[in-house]
């Protein structure tokens, strides 16, 4: 065991580290809070060029494709230093971290040639068009349908929960090509442009006020079958790519803003008085802080941990499959204590910009993305520990 | 970065997983229970033969000089056999000797600790039981070149087959640590039934036992960053123990679900009994990262490693309990039995969330160091 970063690692660090330094834009201070619109959206895509232009877009992306080709290890000090330069967050993160690799592993040379650059450099958003309205946890018996004619595929359907829709030109769409065959085998995955004639992209607001998810529908929408993303019906080892490629290092980056999160939380703790004295002195939050923190501290752990049974085995470990459930319950948990720390305050829009309210909210959603608490657990039981099939 | 255990860890580990599979199973277990002390020399002596009793002791004392890493890799599994006996009041007590004694007295109770000749424990908690130093108020006077210690020490590990107890008591201001033989005239030894029969607790009184000046450890200071770094030790061990324990537990009740049907399927095919076991396994993951984290920081004398080792016991105490609770409520009726062997892992998981601190204990010491530290 050992916990050191190698001389390679160290090296890989510091050259980032100080691109980073050189680099990061000041804060995005325009109209409009959230990400994905307007002059926000702009200056998030400007940023991501700025990267792809130094080298450190698609990180763990093969060299030949323009990525760096790194290694687990660099991808999480990567995303460790990204957080601690309070560096924007890369706007095409779903064609970075989901699309593109699937392209890598299951295109043509035509679509890795066409596509990839594209993902890299921002210049084309993408999104990810798999949960509908009848198959959320159950995506394969999803329902909308694409009939062959001559060389175009039509699609017809809805999709919901689509993260970027409203941005997006194009999409990574899951679509029924054979209603006739077990619900796995009649799947084919399409690369779908959004600006197509058909397409109708509908914001969902939450229940946080934001509206970053879209339901969209695709009403006779004509689609290449060059634009078919490996085989025909085969669709469903596509997706399987795609949702293996929701990587490990992913978690650094969480921890990374949950710790800060947590280190706000402490201070503003110190300020808050209540009952005489400040709330950091009172034993009962005092335990519960100290809870949040052992409770993140462990996730820490466990995603490094996680992460270098991949570099060093190049499989995943039993510990990967409770970094969803960790952090996502960690999460709930933390912002409730947040709450009864802050004390009335907390439900505010105006105090600390709402984020303490918005983010209360928003964590009822991280037992539910990718990939609900239930279904991390069937996942633990059924794989992991061998129990039978439940359904 | 390698954040788990080496091939040579893993090589060590299987073949101490091997030896009490053989040497220590659940009725031996059961066995050395019912007995006086819970205790068994043939099996403490194979265990030194092994090497164990001086994994961590340095070579220069007759033991192996292995790391902490190494010393954990064991303990898992002889948590995982619920060992009875004294492994960790030995290791508490060899790594406080270590830490606190002169040369002299280094060699004079480490050697036949590594070769397996002298067991010992550690004496600190009072009527008191608070596992502060500051707490202790047991009077050893100074009589001349003598100590005389009279009064009472209570929750002391394994007192009856400790063959050395190395005593925290109080003179004048300072503390002091003086290593007495459990034989000495005017101590007794009395046995507190509690719920871990497989670690008996002792009280000890002292009736006006004197022991030469000479014999003491240390003074003041000195006895307080001895006890700190050797409770940090056996701490560390401890929670390997109870995350071997949780294992045993979480393995039972898995392969129970397989195999005891109800409504025509086994009960492991219902999901109100699957997510029982995920958040079984989710917590034993937890208690690994920490526990490997907290011992790896220890043995490289990390900055963290207090606050490690304060993180690990705090998830240890709620998760060992939660699995035992977990794993009793899957098996139904047969879990709650005296006649299935879930008992000793739920008993052993309570009295080891106890020991050192429990889980409110640990989370102040974390609370003080992440809120009032770092203003």
């Amino acid at each position: 065991m050992d916990l050191n970063l190698n001389p390679d690692e160290l090296k890989f660090r510091d050259e980032l580290r100080a691109w980073l330094q050189a680099n990061v834009p000041a804060p995005f201070t325009g109209k409009g809070g959230e990400e994905e619109k307007g002059e926000h959206f702009d200056y998030l895509r400007a940023w991501q060029k700025k990267v792809y232009e130094g080298g450190w877009a698609g990180l763990s992306w093969p060299k030949e494709y323009g990525g760096r080709g790194a290694r687990l290890i660099e991808q999480a000090i990567f995303t460790e230093e990204w957080a601690r330069a309070e560096a924007p967050q890369l706007i095409n993160v779903l064609g970075l971290s989901l699309i593109g690799p699937t392209i890598i592993s299951a295109g043509t040379p035509e679509q890795k040639e066409r596509f990839l650059p594209k993902i890299l450099s921002a210049e084309e958003i993408w999104c990810q068009g798999f949960s509908e309205p009848n198959a959320g946890s159950d995506v394969a018996s999803l329902g909308t349908k694409a009939t062959l004619d001559g060389d175009h595929f039509i699609v017809n359907g809805q999709k919901i929960w689509t993260s970027m829709a409203h941005v997006a030109d194009w999409c990574l769409l899951l679509v029924r090509t054979d209603p006739n065959v077990p619900k796995h085998k009649g799947i084919t995955a399409l690369l779908v442009d959004m600006h197509s004639t058909g397409v109708t992209v509908r914001p969902l607001r939450q229940m946080t006020g934001d509206a970053s998810f879209n339901e969209v529908f695709f009403d006779n929408v004509r689609v290449p079958v060059s634009n078919v993303l490996g085989e025909v019906n085969k669709g469903w080892s596509t997706a399987i790519t795609t949702l293996m490629n929701e990587r490990a290092h992913l978690g650094t980056g969480i921890y990374v803003q949950f710790k800060r999160n947590l280190d706000q939380l402490v201070e503003r703790s110190r300020q808050i008085r209540r009952g005489g004295r400040p709330v950091s002195e009172d034993p009962v939050l005092r335990q519960k802080i100290a809870q949040a923190y052992m409770e993140l501290e462990i996730f820490r752990l466990t995603n490094t941990r996680a992460l270098s049974k991949m570099h060093n085995q190049s499989v995943p470990g039993p510990e990967g499959s409770i970094l969803k459930l960790q952090w996502s319950e960690y999460n709930q948990r933390f912002q409730q204590i947040a709450m009864e720390v802050l004390g009335p305050v907390a439900q505010l829009h105006g105090f600390d910009n709402g984020q303490w309210v918005f983010n209360y909210l928003r964590t009822r959603g991280n037992t539910i993305e990718a990939g609900t608490s239930e279904i991390q657990r069937n996942i633990v039981a059924e794989r992991v520990l061998g129990l039978p099939k439940s359904y | 970065m390698d954040f788990d255990l080496s091939k040579p860890q893993k090589l060590l580990q299987q073949s101490a997983r091997d030896f009490f599979v053989r040497a220590c199973p659940p009725e031996k277990v059961r066995e050395m229970m019912a007995s006086g002390a819970a205790f068994d020399d043939a099996l403490w002596r194979e265990m030194a033969d092994q090497g164990w009793t001086g994994l961590i002791i340095p070579e220069e004392f007759g033991g192996l000089g292995l790391t902490l890493v190494d010393l954990i890799a064991v303990v898992e599994e002889m948590g995982r056999a619920s060992l009875p006996g004294p492994f960790i009041s030995t290791l508490w007590a060899a790594a406080l000797i270590d830490r606190a004694g002169s040369e002299g007295q280094r060699k004079q109770y480490l050697d036949p600790i590594s070769m397996g000749d002298l067991k010992a424990t550690v004496a600190l908690l009072e009527e008191s039981a608070d596992w502060d130093p500051d707490a202790v108020q047991l009077r050893a006077d100074r009589d001349g070149r003598e100590f005389r210690i009279s009064g009472r020490k209570d929750f002391v590990n394994d007192a009856a087959v400790a063959d050395l107890i190395i005593v925290v008591a109080r003179s004048g201001e300072d503390l002091v640590l003086l290593p007495v033989d459990r034989n000495t005239p005017g101590i007794s030894i009395i046995e507190t039934p509690a719920i871990d029969a497989t670690r008996k607790l002792y009280s000890i009184e002292f009736d006006n036992v004197s022991l030469p000046e000479s014999s003491a450890l240390a003074y003041n200071t000195r006895v307080r960053e001895a006890l700190d770094a050797s409770t940090e030790t056996a701490m560390i061990a401890l929670c390997a123990e109870m995350l071997g324990g949780m294992e045993w537990t979480l393995a039972t009740t898995v392969e129970y679900a397989k195999t005891r049907q109800q409504f025509d399927k086994p009960i492991g095919t219902y999901q109100a009994v699957q997510h029982q076991c995920a958040d079984m396994f989710l917590m034993i993951e937890s208690a690994r990262s920490a526990i490997y984290f907290a011992a790896w920081a220890l043995s490289e004398n990390d900055p963290g490693a207090r606050l490690a080792v304060s993180v690990a016991k705090a998830y240890c105490s709620d998760a060992a309990r939660e699995v035992g609770n977990r794993g009793v409520q899957v098996h139904g009726g047969i879990g709650f039995t005296w006649e299935h062997n879930l008992q000793l892992y739920y008993k052993r998981a309570k009295a080891s969330e106890i020991m050192f601190g429990d889980a409110n204990y640990h989370r102040d010491v974390i609370a003080r160091k992440v809120i009032d530290e770092t203003e």
